[in-house]
């Protein structure tokens, strides 16, 4: 028998701003080994270059929804649909918050917008429309679940928990959430409870649901009152190091390089990083760091490390591109993810791959899958000092850690997660199907 | 009577091109010469050239009674140099046509006065073979970016050859004195120190930018009669005016040069109104107290402070970060090193990092092409690192070559 699965993300490579597009490419990549498996994956815009020769991708942008609009007038829950007003930013592409912040954005209630065909224009973005887009998306979501034929819906973050509780609604096939990040990751703490909301609502509604990490589970269990038996941790894997790639910038200077990558918002840790590269520099003059990446906390910490007088050794990039990544790992000497709270963290899984040791924060998923790296509390800004400074003083150590690192890594694709959906898929059918008998 | 400076300043900058953290070590050419080029070539055609012919118009006409000064820096005579070279032979019939005079500066409009004497020293010597090369003059009166004045600086200038400055109007500087007398410097008399009326110039430069009617062609007038009203006893109105501002100055509209054939016009037949030389008021004119400035100050931002140049943090740390490489710099011979070194010194880079509103976007030379203070500082900071790496190299080669000659000889 062939279980065919209606999976809805947010985003698919290359159009992707962190860890989500990545994970949902490795897992259909790694699903569509298997025979009994097909997957339809469901993006709010398809770009029409994304790499889909293994999965089937749909955009929501190009489904009309004529038919669906009289439905939604007549029940007075739905109406809120089109009143969402949405002046937040919860989950910001770093290059897309800057554009938008730049612009004044009118309080005006949004309505639903089709074109002549009755399709909802997507962007597919994290920008100021985002519930607005989140809403719209679950319309289009119970359009495609009436019209097609599968077993179970599969929803990545909360960006497609409403699209997924709609599928189910229309359909009444089992619904399973992948939580790749909670608001709580997200926000430092400062959760939206709209976001909130939406998140626990899905979680309450799925049949099943994935934690990318046992510390993820544990903030599923603490913060959103969801019983530990519901949720199966599934570790995210990476894809094998492209060598072909990158290799086309050289590190110009002899000093060791240092690197954080990632959006630079309060999530990721950014000023911890900062501050322990100023008490390595102050010991130190064998070092440069560079920060790469953009996002909302960056003005900030450029004035940070002027502030501190280091700004001659710490340098930034700005947004980097897929390629410019690959030459960044090759160029840095040490990785740091000092994230204040990281449900996973694939980047670091590629800076292993890529022979670059590894210090990340204990707060974050990946620490509970790699021994071979240093790990070190978010806030302890001297242990980060003191790993940055050990790693680039000492090669023996990086040189130990980044061989055994790597080895561990070796066995991290994505056909050992992509395995462990496929039992849970088949488990959450049998488990439903013998329900409603 | 009053006696009118007129002083037309022209600086250019070299900008830098979106310099990156890989092209560090990689790649050392960090200009944007397109943005240099298209900028220089248009404002030399709507502005220097068609602004020059106006000028010398008038010297002839009014021969000996009309006079202007110049001060142009040295990396805007090496852009004419490089882009329009015919803007130097137009400044070069405005000095042979006599009553000219050209000031001294530093040579890349920077802030070297507050980090280094013997680097300033330097500066204020190159721009000054310069100007002998081109105009044959050996420029006498000083004048600092911003009008950055401190009684060392002024007392400083003097080795240099110069024997006046130019200081700011404003309290930190006067206290309760008469703007429009000539003073001289705290520590050293022989220096004199001029005062700028900002006021009158920047009616001028408002006048420039209006758009006029037919019934009403141009505040020529209205000028002259403000400068006649000034005080009795404020004797000298000197006017530091920037060059840029009669961009566009043959168009109809603004008919910036009716302006000034009106003015000159209305001013020396007034009889009450003269006009005169910076270093002739110097020479001529009693210089009556000295200015007590102890710590420099500008005269750019509303607060009057280095604000504009040195306010923030990151501008703290550029301008320690650049000047800390002086001992090095000064080991050094190479060429284009050395260019490079100049150009980094540029005023305009700091000027660019200013998060201060009020002042910085509103210098009236800031063509900064970043979106924000923070980009301007990391693509500062990024050339920054990729010359100080250039520069060690340099110097351990010397060394070795050294070493080297040295074993020989033993």
């Amino acid at each position: 028998m062939q279980l065919k699965v209606l999976m809805f993300g947010w985003e698919f490579p290359p159009h992707i701003s962190g860890g989500l597009g990545t994970a949902c490419q490795g897992l259909t990549k790694g699903l569509s080994v298997f025979n009994d498996i097909e997957v339809t994956f469901v993006v709010p815009k398809a770009h029409g270059d994304e790499n889909s020769d293994l999965v089937k991708l749909i955009g929501a942008a190009d489904i009309p929804l004529s038919n669906k609009k009289m439905k939604f007038k007549n029940s007075q829950n739905e109406i809120k649909y089109f009143k969402i007003k949405s002046h937040i930013v919860p989950y910001t592409n770093p290059d897309e918050f800057w554009k938008l912040t730049s612009l004044k954005h009118s309080g005006k209630t949004q309505f639903l917008q089709t074109d002549e065909y009755g399709r909802v224009p997507f962007t597919g973005k994290y920008g100021m429309n985002l519930i607005d887009e989140v809403f719209s998306y679950a319309m289009v979501a119970g359009k495609i679940a009436g019209e097609k034929q599968f077993d179970l819906i599969h929803a990545h973050d909360w960006m497609t928990f409403q699209a997924g509780i709609e599928a189910k609604r229309i359909s009444g096939k089992p619904l399973i959430v992948h939580i790749h990040s909670t608001d709580f990751d997200r926000s430092g703490g400062n959760v939206n409870p709209q976001i909130y909301a939406i998140e626990r609502e899905g979680m309450e509604y799925a049949d099943k649901i994935v934690a990318v990490s046992e510390y993820t589970k544990l903030i599923l269990v603490e913060k959103y009152g969801i019983s530990a038996k519901k949720i199966q941790t599934i570790y995210n894997g990476v894809e094998p190091f492209d060598l072909r790639t990158g290799n086309e910038i050289k590190k110009g200077f002899k000093e060791k390089l240092v690197t954080f990558l990632g959006r630079v918002t309060s999530q990721k840790g950014p000023g911890y990083f900062v501050e322990a590269a100023s008490e390595v520099l102050r010991r130190n003059n064998n070092v440069r760091f560079v920060m790469a990446g953009s996002g909302d906390m960056l003005n900030e910490m450029v004035r940070r490390a002027a502030q501190l007088k280091i700004a001659d050794r710490f340098h930034f990039t700005g947004f980097l591109e897929n390629h410019e990544v690959q030459s960044l790992y090759q160029m840095s000497d040490v990785y740091v993810l000092p994230s204040v709270s990281e449900p996973f963290g694939i980047s670091v899984l590629e800076a292993a791959q890529g022979n670059v040791p590894v210090v990340v924060s204990k707060q974050s998923g990946v620490s509970e899958v790699l021994n071979n790296v240093l790990k070190v509390d978010y806030w302890d800004v001297h242990a980060l000092a003191d790993a940055i400074h050990a790693l680039v003083e000492y090669p023996a150590l990086g040189i130990c850690m980044k061989k055994r690192a790597h080895a561990e890594v070796l066995n991290m694709n994505w056909d050992v997660p992509a395995g462990q959906l496929r039992q849970l898929y088949i488990q959450t059918c049998k488990t439903k199907h013998s329900r409603n008998k | 009577m009053k006696t009118i400076s007129l002083i037309f300043a022209i600086h250019l900058p070299f900008r830098y091109r979106k310099y990156r953290f890989f092209d560090i070590g990689n790649n050392s050419h960090y200009y944007d010469d397109n943005a240099d080029k298209t900028i220089v070539t248009n404002m030399a055609e709507n502005c220097y050239l068609p602004f020059n012919n106006i000028l010398l118009k008038l010297l002839k006409k009014y021969k000996g009674r009309f006079k202007v000064a110049f001060s142009i820096s040295g990396t805007a005579l090496e852009m004419f140099n490089l882009y329009a070279p015919d803007v130097i032979d137009s400044f070069k019939k405005l000095s042979s046509a006599g009553s000219v005079e050209f000031l001294a500066e530093t040579y890349s409009h920077s802030l070297v006065s507050l980090a280094d004497s013997l680097l300033f020293e330097k500066q204020v010597k190159l721009h000054g073979g310069l100007i002998e090369k081109y105009f044959n003059q050996k420029p006498k009166v000083f004048r600092n970016p911003g009008l950055i004045y401190s009684d060392d600086i002024g007392n400083h200038i003097y080795d240099m050859g110069c024997n006046a400055i130019f200081a700011e109007s404003t309290k930190q500087v006067l206290g309760l004195k008469n703007p429009g007398l000539l003073y001289y410097n705290d520590i050293n008399p022989k220096v004199k120190v001029l005062i700028h009326n900002r006021i009158i110039s920047k009616y001028i430069e408002t006048c420039c930018s209006k758009k006029l009617t037919p019934e009403h062609p141009n505040d020529a007038e209205q000028l002259v009669k403000q400068i006649k009203a000034l005080p009795e006893n404020e004797k000298l109105v000197n006017l530091i005016l920037n060059y840029g501002t009669f961009d566009k100055c043959i168009h109809p509209e603004k008919a910036i040069s009716g302006l000034w054939e009106d003015f000159i016009h209305l001013a020396l037949k007034s009889e009450t109104i003269q006009f005169s030389t910076p270093s002739e008021i110097t020479e001529n004119v009693k210089a009556v107290s000295s200015v007590h400035v102890a710590k420099a100050v500008s005269g750019e931002s509303t607060e009057h402070d280095l604000a504009p140049f040195l306010g923030n943090e990151m501008q703290q740390e550029a301008f320690t970060k650049l000047y800390d490489l002086k001992y090095k710099v000064l080991l050094c011979t190479e060429v284009e090193l050395l260019k490079d070194w100049n150009y980094l010194q540029i005023s305009d880079h700091y000027n660019s990092m200013s998060t201060d509103n009020t002042s910085g976007s509103k210098l009236p030379h800031n063509f900064s092409t970043y979106d924000s203070p923070y980009e301007a500082f990391i693509v500062y900071m990024n050339v920054l690192s990729d010359f100080s790496l250039r520069l060690d190299n340099i110097l351990t080669q010397t060394i070795k070559k050294q070493t080297n000659l040295t074993k020989k000889r033993c």
